[in-house]
């Protein structure tokens, strides 16, 4: 548990240091290090990638949302069409990042489990 | 061993499944589909337009350090976002200027200047493929890299236009992926390196707009089908209510071109049957007008003159208009700057104001080309076989391959339209060669430079000869009571119906003959009446004029200004506002006594009835709450296809109606007005029939429009401020004020007063403006339309002309300080 919770911290915040200096898809990098670099089950690595990032943009989204009074957010709801939601492409953005971070998390679990393999159970 | 690999190597396939997955997805969340922008990049918080999401309360105040820039300096952005630029010399401060307008419009900067060079299909594929080719076969490009030659010429424009370039650029090389403006994110482009070139592109694109118009191709087959004479009458070169811009009584100088019709013209040209098939694919607004006007002290409270300009232009978001103050110690002007070109356009400085309206002459003229086979390399023209000059236009098309237009180019210009390329027609057989002013040499940047510098009416004078094309009524006033007017520009020399009709290009006969003397431009200096004003009526009595105009000059706005000004005195910028934003439709009231007279009532429904009561009940004033003036204009435009359609029907052109005060001053003078008759009855309709059933078939229209609540005067003109790419969530569809096509305030769906401005020139300059959109080019900004509802409201801002020791005062929000890289 203290891993997974780890995991999405570690993720969200490696993303955001992604973000800063390179294209978006840095949020990948981001997951897969982290996942390679703290061993989990393969599942549990996926949410903590998939949550990590979802969290992140969730939150970045929300507050430049909040802080824009929604001007733009409706504006492009408006385009896409999303019949003006906010809160609807908030979490569009907020899901496609993370479905992105969350295989690339899965990647990072699986390589990890190649160069250090999981003892099989009767070896415990 | 082997089963041991086997495990192995079975393990690798979930991590080779994973990582395919997570690529394949990056790599469809990297790709742009149709339209639909790659949406990884576009939604990421931080990359994408999420970053165009301005906080509301942003600080706009910051360090700056810029290469090439002279000395230090300081922009004060105020509460509207207003900059007031304070540089240490003039290089600067056009520097300044262009990192400002990029900085703030990057967008729709270099989108005009796309649209000038016909390069849309670059940004949204072969489907701008015609809009494009006509750009080009017009010349635009040609027209602007000629423009750049003469710039650079003269070092004072060739050094501002260098600086404003640096400054563009300057925000360009340090723009980040993020802070692209939103329109790039989504069509998936990004901004190139500006240049003179573009500026000069920018330019022309206001020609285009202000001195592009013609007819010439509906011109012809309506003269060639209905006959010269019948054409005559339909688009006469006058009109009975004649106000023009310099009084009818005023003497007119000996001319010192005498331009003679060519020998035959009379059948070969005015009476000729041949018919063209040609069809633009755009053409600019034919009411893009203008109001200006200048009261001398003598008639006003303050004793000082005031000016006043209104542009009617088309109206969009970002406006084409960017509102600052530029000051360096050679001069300090304030007022409405276009985001492409530097210097202040419409404004004020410390001693004097400016500003333009339309002239609308034709400038613009097409003569049919002999070549002597399909390859057009020559052409037949005095008596022999000229060689062809080719221009290669490479269109870029996105996702698809490059268009190569051959451009033919004869001693007229460019052959605008032949087998390839008719415009929106399939079929053309012919060569249409193009003659525009706009291709001829002129430095219009120095006009902006020299009245921004101006400090009297000589300074005025010498500025607006830089003026060619487009023309404008330049209007002038001055601190020490000066005021004038100027019909600029350098027109052609034309005769009678020069221009009008496809002419001749096989020798030099129907070429213009030169060009009038600037010296013979109609102009008003300080004129007894104590005003002098324009509204793109006629400059002079065309009765009288040694040249022939051509063009359409509409008169009403004109007849309506110069008779509130004749009649005010103790005229105080409330007057001005008032006057502005005056509803009041003159056709109407004057059409309408006819309309009441003639329509016979004695058949009317109850329903017609309830309109015909509301229409004679109406006050004339096309104000948004208004139904008596949808009532009137849907029975005008009714009455004009009962009168018109029937005769422009035989050309195959409904809908291509007269001039407005042609059909009105036809009802007015004659009950009898021949084009009334329904040449397809045996009957000969009276005015009496054509009003009746006008008016009934305009109440069934009102009933239906009532019903759906769109009978009212702002609901039924439905006035909407389009984003510059028609992208609807950018831009304002729900304008409701009054205003209408004849009214002062000449509000059309997508078409008005662009920028309101009031200049009372007295010691301390008080100046009052306004324009429909924001400061901010970015539609996530709250500063994006900020104006629009004051604008509605024929509200106007205090023009804040800033001195450098008001840097605390409370309206200072930001400070950006700029020292040199």
């Amino acid at each position: 548990m203290f891993k997974y919770i780890l995991s999405i911290l570690v993720t969200a915040l490696l993303a955001f240091v992604s973000g800063l200096y390179m294209p978006w898809w840095g949020i990948a990098i981001a997951a897969f290090l982290v996942s390679a670099a703290i061993p989990q089950k393969p599942a549990f690595s996926f949410l903590s990638g998939f949550l990590g990032v979802f969290l992140l943009w969730e939150v970045l989204a929300w507050w430049i949302d909040n802080k824009n009074n929604g001007i733009l957010s409706q504006k492009v709801a408006t385009l896409f069409p999303l019949g003006g939601s906010a809160v609807l492409l908030i979490v569009i953005t907020s899901l496609i990042g993370a479905l992105v971070a969350g295989f690339a998390a899965l990647a990072g679990s699986y390589l990890r489990r190649l160069i250090y393999p999981v003892p099989p159970p009767e070896t415990v | 061993m082997i089963f041991n690999a086997e495990t192995r190597s079975m393990k690798f396939v979930p991590f080779l499944i994973s990582s395919a997955v997570t690529i394949l997805l990056i790599v469809v969340f990297n790709t742009r589909w149709g339209l639909a922008p790659a949406l990884g990049e576009f939604l990421s918080p931080q990359h994408g337009f999420w970053q165009n999401a301005e906080p509301v309360d942003r600080d706009f105040g910051q360090d700056l350090q810029l290469p090439g820039l002279k000395d230090p300096a300081e922009i004060y952005l105020d509460d509207r976002l207003v900059p007031h630029i304070f540089a240490g010399n003039d290089d600067d401060v056009y520097y300044l200027q262009g990192y400002m307008h990029a900085k703030f419009r990057l967008w729709q900067m270099e989108f005009q200047t796309y649209a000038a060079a016909g390069r849309i299909s670059e940004l949204i594929g072969p489907k701008a493929i015609n809009y494009d080719r006509e750009k080009r076969r017009l010349g635009m490009g040609y027209a602007a890299e000629k423009a750049v030659v003469e710039m650079e010429k003269d070092p004072v424009s060739k050094a501002e236009a260098d600086a404003y370039t640096a400054g563009v650029n300057a925000y360009i090389t340090n723009l980040k992926e993020s802070e692209l403006p939103i329109e790039y994110k989504l069509l998936g482009y990004r901004p190139e390196l500006w240049s003179n070139l573009k500026t000069a592109l920018f330019l022309k694109f206001m020609s285009l707009d202000l001195a592009g118009s013609e007819n010439d191709f509906e011109f012809t087959n309506l003269r060639s089908i209905l006959g010269y004479t019948t054409f005559n009458k339909m688009f006469p070169v006058s009109q009975d209510s004649l106000d023009p811009i310099v009084p009818v009584d005023t003497v007119t100088r000996v001319p010192r071109i005498k331009v003679k019709a060519p020998a035959g013209s009379d059948s070969a040209y005015l009476h000729s049957t041949d018919t063209v098939s040609v069809h633009a694919v755009s053409k600019p607004d034919k009411d893009n007008g203008s109001n200006n006007w200048a009261v001398s002290g003598i008639k006003t409270k303050s004793g000082s003159p005031i000016l006043c300009n209104d542009p009617h232009l088309g109206l969009h978001l970002p406006s084409l208009w960017y509102e600052m103050q530029i000051s360096c110690p050679s001069f300090n002007a304030y007022g409405a700057t276009f985001p492409g070109a530097p210097g202040v356009v419409i404004g004020f400085n410390d001693s004097c104001a400016f500003g333009f309206t339309n002239a609308m002459r034709d400038v613009r003229d097409y003569y049919e080309i002999t070549f002597r086979d399909d390859s057009r390399k020559e052409y037949w023209y005095n008596k022999q076989w000229v060689a062809t000059d080719f221009r290669y236009e490479h269109i870029i098309q996105k996702d698809t391959s490059e268009y190569i237009d051959t451009v033919a180019y004869t001693v007229f210009g460019p052959v605008m339209y032949d087998k390839s390329f008719s415009g929106n027609r399939k079929t053309n057989d012919k060569y249409y060669a193009v003659r525009w002013k706009a291709h001829d040499p002129g430095n219009e940047l120095m006009i902006f430079n020299g009245l921004d510098h101006a400090k009297n009416y000589t300074d005025y004078q010498e500025a607006v000869k830089w003026l060619h094309t487009p023309g404008q009524n330049a209007i002038f006033a001055c601190k020490n009571g000066d005021i004038a007017i100027c019909d600029q520009g350098e027109f052609p020399a034309k005769w009678k119906r020069q221009g009008d009709f496809v002419m001749p290009g096989t020798d030099s006969s129907y070429q213009w003959q030169g060009m009038i003397p600037q010296s013979e431009n109609p102009f008003m200096y300080n004129p007894e009446r104590g005003f002098v004003s324009s509204a793109n009526q006629y400059p002079v009595n065309p009765a009288t004029s040694p040249y022939y105009l051509g063009g359409e000059y509409p008169n009403y706005r004109g007849l309506m200004i110069n008779r509130y000004l004749g009649q005010m005195n103790e005229i105080g910028i409330e007057d001005m506002m008032k006057m502005q934003t005056d509803t009041y439709n003159p056709l109407a009231g004057m059409a309408k006594p006819v309309f009441l007279k003639n329509i016979d009532t004695t058949d009317l429904t109850a329903n017609e009835s309830k309109y015909y009561e509301m229409l004679k009940d109406w006050d004339q004033r096309c104000e948004a709450e208004s139904k008596g003036a949808s009532i009137f204009k849907i029975t005008w435009d009714s009455l004009k296809a009962i009168v018109w359609d029937d005769d422009l029907a035989k050309a195959g052109m409904p809908g291509f109606y007269p001039y407005n005060s042609t059909l009105l001053e036809g009802i007015l003078r004659d009950s009898t007005y021949e084009f009334l008759d329904d040449i397809r009855t045996p009957e000969k309709e009276s005015l009496k029939q054509d009003l009746t059933l006008a008016f009934r078939r305009a109440a069934g229209t009102c009933k239906n429009l009532d019903r759906e609540g769109k009978l009212t005067w702002s609901k039924f003109r439905a006035t909407r401020i389009e984003h510059l790419a028609n992208l609807d969530p950018f831009s304002r569809l729900d304008i409701d004020n009054g205003g209408g096509e004849f009214s002062i305030n000449a509000m059309k769906i997508d078409h008005g007063p662009s920028w309101r401005m009031i200049v009372q020139l007295t010691k301390n300059t008080e100046a009052y403006g306004i324009y429909p959109g924001g400061q901010s080019g970015n539609p996530g900004s709250p500063y994006y339309d900020n104006f629009i509802d004051n604008w509605v409201n024929g509200k106007y801002y205090p023009l804040w002309m800033m001195a450098k020791e008001e840097e605390t005062d409370k309206r200072v929000k930001a400070i950006i300080r700029i020292t040199k890289l």
